[in-house]
């Protein structure tokens, strides 16, 4: 039987180093957009202020780029090292989405931006233009392909169980990338990037306005990182990747865990604003709900129903009984390849097989299972309600906070006057809160899987490496080490360029700088 | 699907090939370039000029290794899975160089305080002399092949250790990949950097060429000595990918069997002496071009030996041989090897186009006195 600790040793590694990653990655997609419009805008305009902002935005985005690289290296071998067993059972579906993402999109933006750099005085204007936007395509497209493997992790279409192979392999390609569960998240998470940057531009220019420093450009980037937030922040929480999650029983699963709804409610369903799900009693006390929300959220519907924790669970177990007979006539299969009745026995189950190895926890073979083993195993499917019902309920609670903030920035930079000094303070401080949102959002997304790896298909704790505990203590320590000895750098770096602001080339007089900005705000700063 | 399984698989183990190849010829000059760094480049100012020869282009170079490893995960999963589970603490060494890779590249400049360079420095040539060592290392050791086996659910196991790894035969070959790769970072600083830099790289680079020269015929001699591997039971090639339903065994000589079949083969390690020998005359006789020519084609040559001596096999399994991968039985489904062939076609020549443009805007030479100009 597999050992529980190099289980827990392996999801602690990966949670680590993608958890992360997943600090870099927003900002590179977001910040990326907002240098390409700054820039056009200096393309356009010739107002070399522009550039200044371009470059100066540019050099964070390079700090942070270099770290998006770096943890991303260990994200494309992290499968083969500790989870080998995932790698053989699926990389034939799973490994082509990664494969196309570093064809299409990583050589794109990592072989242009270092012309981005040191393109400036070796490039045309309008061609360092294309290399930026270029650079920021390759962002979003990374992120495309990256989905697209995630969202089949979590509805695993267009594929099926080869006996022969010993691996689920794909039949449809097209179902793979077209998987609605991978466009929504796509959407989702870049949206979620663009917030991030916006914040990142927001905030740092609202610190600027507020030392009275750098006002041309500050004032500049507030605009855009306004403009440009807003529209983030509205898809955002209108493309949320919650409308995913109603597709397939096992999202489902994963909905009902985020509602804390133990029984399936007549539809629409309502939201739980507010409660704390209790497990044992499978309940959710001090409930406070909204009628009809959750349905809307969850089906885009009044009338389709989503169905409670309790009867998924009642499902969980069918599915378990149906899986050891797809399991025993695998079993014969192994030993007679050509045997036609474990064959047919195992086409009518395939679809279950992922249930009976959930027993694989509890017993060698899970044909042995008792009923007591069984019912373990249906427990087990159940992700953990509390986690993720509060997880949920801050991300969407910074999401709305996020529609806020960037509504009245716009209205602040585009109507009025005047931005008054509390909203610059305001705007500073809100910048860690995109991160914990895209970090709650990862926990939704993942530890809401739970315990599957490949929803339905391969359960987390048979995806591991046959490898030692030492070795794996070795690389979670090491991991760690490295990683905050680089958060430290990483940091105090992006500090000290904060502090020490843009070098500003443009000979420009100030005052000439605000005649090309929304005269009322131009004005305002003074 | 136009391609029948058989040559999908083919054309995917020399796509395997290609891959390995492009990441070393591009890629490896990057991590030879900072293997000689503190050697070569003694002040400050020289030092911002060497790393400002591949400033540019190391992060698009890195890729060829990202989507190496995407494209083993997409065609080989078997060999993805047991390969870098198996080398567990080797994998974990190359993933910190390169890790520290990016990040040293990127902050070295953004302090002003000679310990702050002076560190990242030392980062810098770890980074490109681990890697350098460890791929040679990992390349002996699947020459000799490694212990692992399967379970009837193809689960894989590893049954080594990481100082077994260590053995000599393997260090032998991380330090022909070791002495390669700096020969290769020499011979750019060569076409890319002037003054004391490129002096002093010459001569390492003589100096590796001469150690390649004569390691790559050591290993040459041990190869056609040591245990080969081969199947010996009849193979479907368009079977499916199970590596449980043949039978091989080891005897000392195999890997010279396709030289034997097929005598123009030889062509491909004699490229790598002669790569060596081109690499080592042009350094000799201050020809940029052609010391960099030879070096590539060195780099390319030897790479591809390993992979014609080998073939069928991809990783043979020490312990239970039967359970080896090879072309035949470790590649992804005929329909995913199509896909993935398709993306290639249309993906590899745009790739290619764009990494051609970003070099021609860089071509010229970096002097100590551009580097004030740049980033780095």
């Amino acid at each position: 039987m597999i050992d529980a600790t190099l289980v827990e040793l392996s999801r602690a590694q990966f949670a680590l180093t993608a958890m992360y990653h997943f600090l870099f990655v927003p900002l590179t997609l977001g910040l990326s957009f907002m240098i390409a419009i700054m820039e056009s805008v200096y393309v356009m305009t010739g107002r070399t202020i522009w550039r200044d902002m371009t470059k100066f935005w540019g050099l964070l985005f390079g700090i942070n780029f270099a770290m998006g690289v770096a943890t991303g290296i260990v994200m494309e071998f992290q499968f083969g090292t500790n989870w080998a067993y995932y790698s053989h059972y699926v990389g034939d579906v799973f490994g082509a989405p990664l494969a196309i993402e570093g064809l299409m999109a990583f050589f794109l933006e990592a072989t242009l931006v270092g012309l981005f750099f040191f393109g400036w005085d070796k490039l045309g204007k309008v061609q360092h233009l294309a290399v930026t936007w270029l650079v920021a395509l390759g962002s979003n497209l990374s992120a495309l392909w990256i989905l697209i493997a995630n969202g089949w992790m979590q509805n695993p279409v267009g594929s099926f169980f080869n006996p022969d192979t010993m691996r689920m392999e794909v039949t449809d390609f097209a179902a793979v990338i077209f998987n609605p569960v991978a466009q929504a998240k796509f959407v989702h998470t870049v949206a979620a990037g663009y917030v991030t940057g916006a914040v990142f531009v927001l905030a740092i220019s609202a610190y600027y306005l507020l030392r009275g420093r750098y006002k041309a450009l500050a004032k500049r980037s507030f605009t855009v990182a306004a403009s440009f937030g807003l529209a983030a922040a509205l898809s955002v929480v209108v493309l949320g990747d919650e409308s995913g999650y109603a597709i397939t029983e096992n999202q489902k699963m994963k909905l009902a865990m985020i509602e804390g709804m133990w029984h399936t409610e007549e539809a629409p369903a309502s939201f739980s604003l507010f409660g704390i799900p209790d497990r044992e009693a499978q309940e959710t006390h001090y409930e406070l709900k909204i009628p009809w929300v959750m349905g809307l959220i969850a089906t885009r519907s009044f009338s389709k129903e989503i169905p409670g924790i309790t009867e998924l669970a009642a499902l969980s177990e069918m599915h378990i009984r149906d899986g050891l007979l797809a399991y025993d006539a695998l079993e014969t299969l192994k030993v007679d390849e050509a045997n036609p009745e474990a064959r047919e026995t195992f086409l009518q189950n395939q679809e279950y097989l992922g249930y009976a190895l959930l027993l694989k926890k509890y017993v060698e073979d899970p044909r042995d299972a008792s009923d007591q083993q069984i019912v373990m195993a249906v427990q087990d499917s159940l992700p953990n309600v509390f986690a993720l019902f509060w997880s949920f309920r801050f991300m969407v609670a910074i999401g709305f906070y996020m529609i806020a903030l960037f509504g009245l920035a716009f209205y602040l930079v585009s109507l009025r006057r005047r931005v008054p000094r509390w909203f610059l303070r305001v705007s500073f401080y809100t910048l860690p809160l995109p991160w914990i949102a895209a970090e709650l959002g990862w926990l939704v997304a993942e530890y809401g899987r739970q315990p599957w790896v490949i929803e339905g298909v391969l359960p987390t704790f048979l995806g591991v490496s046959s490898i030692g505990i030492s070795d794996i203590l070795i690389s979670l320590g090491g991991f760690m080490v490295l990683y905050t000895v680089l958060a430290v750098i990483e940091v105090r770096l992006m500090l000290k360029y904060i502090r020490k602001g843009p070098e500003q080339e443009s000979g420009d007089d100030p005052a000439k700088l605000d005649a090309g900005l929304s005269p009322a705000f131009a004005k305002s700063q003074e | 699907m136009i391609f029948d399984y058989e040559v999908l698989r083919l054309i995917w183990w020399a796509l395997l090939g290609v891959l390995l190849v492009a990441f070393a010829v591009t890629d490896g000059f990057d991590m030879g370039v900072a293997a000689l760094l503190p050697a070569v480049a003694r002040s400050d100012g020289q030092r911002r000029q060497v790393i400002n020869t591949v400033g540019p282009v190391w992060e698009g170079n890195q890729v060829w290794f990202i989507l190496g490893g995407g494209a083993i995960f997409a065609a080989w999963p078997a060999l993805y899975a047991v390969s870098f589970s198996g080398f567990y603490l080797a994998m974990f060494l190359i993933l910190s160089a390169l890790i520290i890779r990016p990040v040293a590249f990127k902050f070295r400049s953004k302090r002003d305080e000679p310990a702050w360079r002076a560190r990242w420095d030392a980062a810098l040539c770890f980074s490109g002399v681990v890697p350098a060592l460890i791929f040679g290392v990992a390349v002996g050791n699947v020459l000799q092949g490694v212990p692992f086996h399967f379970d009837s659910s193809l689960r894989p196991f590893y049954t080594g250790s990481f100082f077994a790894l260590l053995n000599p035969f393997a260090l032998l070959c991380g330090l022909v990949s070791l002495a390669m790769l700096i020969l290769h970072g020499a011979t750019w600083l060569q076409i890319k950097a002037d003054g004391e830099p490129a002096e002093r790289a010459r001569k390492f680079g003589m100096v590796a060429a001469i150690v390649v020269i004569v390691l790559f015929a050591v290993g040459g001699f041990w190869v056609s000595h040591m245990d080969g591997y081969r199947i010996v039971t009849a193979m479907d090639p368009q079977g499916p990918s199970n590596p449980l339903r043949k039978e091989v065994v080891s005897e000392a000589g195999i890997w010279l069997n396709n030289y034997r079949a097929q005598p123009v083969l030889w062509l491909v390690p004699l490229a790598g002496f002669a790569g060596a020998v081109l690499a080592l005359m042009g350094l000799f006789w201050r020809v940029g071009a052609l010391s960099f020519l030879g070096s590539k084609l060195s780099v390319a040559a030897i790479i591809t030996t390993v992979g014609v001596s080998m073939f069928p096999m991809i990783l043979p399994s020490s312990s239970d041989p039967g359970h080896s991968l090879t072309v035949w039985d470790s590649s992804s489904s005929h329909y995913t090897l199509g896909v993935m062939l398709f993306a290639t076609v249309v993906f590899l020549p745009i790739i290619l186009l764009y990494t051609a443009w970003v070099y021609k805007v860089l071509w010229g030479k970096v002097s100590e006195s551009d580097v004030n100009k740049d980033m780095y």
